[in-house]
């Protein structure tokens, strides 16, 4: 798998060939350190690691500054592999950009962390209806998941039962994302629609 | 932000329209495709109001068309956009003229502004 590391800057909407507003996300991808190659020989299988976005000296363990040293780069912020980079050919050291890997009008993937909401019901966490009626017999309870299980039979209530709870702040994969424009001098790469997270958070576009 | 401001700088076309602010009469031309034909269409009403910035920023238009109010918001950046010119200018003491939305009939005209600063 091919991919880049970045930063969600913003949202913004441009207009298409045809006239159509489009909601775009401008992600700044790269470029990323090559900080690492595996090798089927040397590990078993291959893959490309790479870094993002500059660290602390004082924030960067002696460990991962000897490996930083090794590919003679500063210490980065975000380290991560890609099995099987097979895009372009990268030695330790090489910078990967952002025109190595994209083009305009291809479809790709996007990863990201979602803004943290903290503990919430079940109508905002999994979309529940709630009891859309103030009146009836309802007193404090438009919100309320309903019944959670029978009782007597099975007796308890069963694992995975969808309740309130932290919502947000997870891992989330969205496919399928159009790249609409490339700007390789800026890093700047917007793709159509949305990206989980907040602005200034990693990004991972792949494809 | 300046990566944002790089991005509309670089995907939206310099188009000038004639300076224009809430409160004055306008009339909006605005190609509409209906299968493969083209036509243009003429949205005359009052501008109430202008918000947003660079490539996002639009402008609302109201008008009265029999007897109900229409509101129609139009990106600056539209290219649909064809022509805006300018009837009349209002004189109006705010920036956002949403207490027209309460009003009809005479209560809801908007005085003239006589004199204009030349640019």
């Amino acid at each position: 798998m091919n991919g880049l590391i970045g930063k969600k800057i913003g949202m913004t909407s441009i207009f298409d060939a045809e006239g159509r507003n489009v909601a775009c996300t401008v992600v700044e991808a790269g470029p990323c350190v090559v900080t690492q190659v595996k090798t089927e020989d040397s590990d078993g299988y291959n893959a490309l690691q790479v870094g993002y976005g500059d660290a602390k000296v004082k924030n960067t363990s002696k460990p991962m500054m000897g490996h930083f040293d090794k590919a003679k780069t500063a210490p980065k912020k975000k380290v991560m592999e890609f099995r099987d980079f097979d895009a372009v050919e990268k030695q330790l050291g090489d910078l990967v950009k952002l025109d190595d890997l994209f083009v305009e009008g291809e479809l790709v993937t996007a990863v990201g962390t979602s803004k943290g909401k903290g503990f919430q019901g079940v109508v905002k966490r999994y979309g529940f209806k709630g009891v859309n009626d103030a009146t009836h017999g309802q007193h404090n309870r438009q919100r309320a998941p309903g019944s959670i299980g029978a009782a007597s039979y099975p007796a308890k209530v069963f694992k995975g039962m969808r309740m309130g709870g932290r919502t947000g702040g997870k891992r989330i994969t969205v496919q399928n994302l159009e790249v609409v424009k490339i700007f390789a001098e800026k890093n700047l790469i917007l793709v159509k629609g949305a990206i989980p997270g907040h602005k200034g958070s990693m990004v991972i576009l792949q494809k | 932000m300046d990566a944002i401001n790089f991005v509309h700088e670089q995907m939206t076309k310099e188009i000038t329209y004639p300076d224009f602010r809430a409160g004055d009469n306008v009339a909006v031309s605005y190609k509409i495709v209906e299968g493969n034909k083209e036509r243009i269409q003429i949205f005359r009403g009052d501008c109430i109001q202008i918000k947003g910035e660079n490539s996002t920023k639009t402008f609302t238009v109201r008008k009265m068309s029999s007897g109900v109010g229409v509101e129609r918001i139009f990106p600056f950046a539209s290219p649909n956009i064809v022509e805006i010119k300018i009837l009349k200018r209002g004189k109006v003491r705010r920036a956002r003229l949403y207490y027209l939305r309460d009003l009809v009939g005479k209560k809801a005209r908007i005085k003239e502004r006589k004199f204009i600063k030349k640019v």
